[in-house]
């Protein structure tokens, strides 16, 4: 049994070991993609053959608050020359925050055959493996994408507040100062600010890096269902929104509630604090 | 963006430099290269395990700034970044190291914040924008630490 298979996981498919990703990183149906939020990372040197998926780029619409469209994520796919069958391994920096945030991204477009690689980029640097800076290119594919669904995976502000009244479970993710309304912005950022401070109520704070191990990898079963069952009160089965600053730390928490420990329904709420903190006559608890 | 003009001269080339490049592949490419351009603190200046006291606040590539009066007064700056994947904290290391290193410490002092996007652009998050800003903001207030110990000492001179 491996390392991963080991840890107890309901969908212990979705992630694949970095052993995993060196042996399979040429084989044409797997693409290899990098997602960081520091964008002088992937240039500095990837994983042999990876290529990148910028969040701030390639996943959100450069006008609207909201992400790419039917079209812009077939012309994403298309660039980095893969199929509906081909199996994307999204893995990057941060534990792996921003590579879970694309695997979010592509489930709103139904690409299921997607695995994360867990330890992410720190723990294939950590293990010695090689990397490069040359950049791939694939021959260009004819990826047609179906619109994008977001009734499954995605929580807007209304189904957030009736979520609240009928005393649905909540995850906010952010640290701890953010939840109690503490820290309101970080200093001189006030792009990522609200005018309020709290959290949603009935919200439990579980901050997202808790759910990762000291070597980066996911904890186990066990520990994740102490923190989100034991601490935060979830059930197996429960209905759950999570939700952050702007819907991309939350997006790790939905990936480990959703396939690690197998809730069914689990929504990420990406209009976030920095839209509930902001709007008019919304339930803030402190 | 920070007026130039007023900027000692090498932080000036290279933000005139990064400005003139249209293409943000070869801004990032600058980048890069100047992370590879980095120069860990010399043991005569600080050697491993480092004191909290040099390491900079909210950066998440735990990095140290140490500063090495000339005889002039003037300062060196080194550092340490831990992260061996704080490529962004090591490039930025290099320009301060290179560009504000032996410079008049009152044009450091005053140097602007936000200059941390004119090397950067736009795209940075608020957590590594705050974690090289912070790296700023220590090498400002070593320099202001050592214009106020500047005055103490001449002080001292004068009285004795």
């Amino acid at each position: 049994m491996s390392d991963i298979e080991s840890r107890g996981y309901v969908k212990p498919e979705v992630l694949v070991s970095t052993e995993w990703v060196a042996e399979h990183r040429s084989d044409p149906n797997v693409r290899i993609i990098e997602s960081n939020e520091d964008p002088l990372l992937y240039p500095s040197g990837h994983v042999p053959g990876a290529v990148e998926v910028d969040w701030t780029r390639d996943l959100n619409d450069p006008v609207r608050r909201d992400y790419l469209d039917q079209e812009g994520f077939s012309a994403l796919m298309r660039r980095i020359g893969a199929s509906r069958d081909t199996t994307l391994v999204i893995y990057g920096d941060k534990n792996n925050w921003w590579a879970t945030y694309a695997f979010w991204v592509f489930q709103l477009f139904g690409h299921t055959q997607a695995k994360i690689m867990d330890g992410g980029r720190a723990k294939w640097a950590a293990e010695g493996r090689e990397v490069t800076r040359e950049v791939p290119h694939y021959p260009e594919s004819h990826y047609q994408a179906p619109p994008r669904n977001d009734e499954v995976l995605r929580a807007y502000r209304d189904q957030v507040l009736a979520h609240v009244e009928k005393k649905g479970k909540l995850i906010d993710v952010r640290s701890p100062q953010e939840y109690t309304g503490e820290r309101m912005h970080m200093p001189d950022y006030p792009n990522e600010g609200a005018l309020r401070g709290g959290h949603i109520p009935g919200a439990k704070s579980v901050p997202w890096a808790r759910a990762v191990a000291e070597n980066g990898t996911f904890k186990t079963a066990n520990d994740l269902r102490s923190i989100y069952e034991g601490e935060a009160g979830l059930a197996p089965g429960d209905d759950v929104i999570a939700y952050c600053r702007i819907g991309e730390r939350s997006s790790h928490t939905w990936f480990v509630l959703s396939y690690l420990l197998g809730y069914p329904q689990v929504r990420n709420y990406d209009g976030s604090w920095t839209e509930w903190g902001n709007l008019v006559g919304v339930p803030i608890e402190k | 963006m920070a007026e130039t003009a007023t900027l000692p001269p090498k932080l000036a080339e290279t933000l005139d430099l990064l400005a003139l490049m249209p293409d943000r592949a070869d801004r990032i490419q600058l980048l890069i290269d100047l992370s590879d351009r980095f120069v860990d603190v010399p043991p005569r200046v600080a050697v491993r395990p480092f004191s909290c006291d040099d390491r900079v606040p909210a950066c998440e590539s735990e990095a140290y700034v140490w500063a090495e009066r000339r005889p002039d007064g003037r300062l060196d700056f080194h550092f340490a970044v831990e992260n061996p994947q704080g490529i962004s904290a090591k490039s930025f290391a290099a320009v301060l190291r290179e560009s504000l290193s032996g410079q008049p410490l009152e044009q450091i002092a005053a140097l602007p914040t936000d200059l941390v996007y004119d090397v950067y652009g736009q795209e940075l998050s608020m957590g590594k924008s705050m974690g090289l800003m912070a790296m700023l903001q220590m090498v400002k207030a070593l320099s202001k630490k050592a214009l106020g110990e500047g005055v103490v000492k001449e002080e001292v001179v004068v009285a004795s």
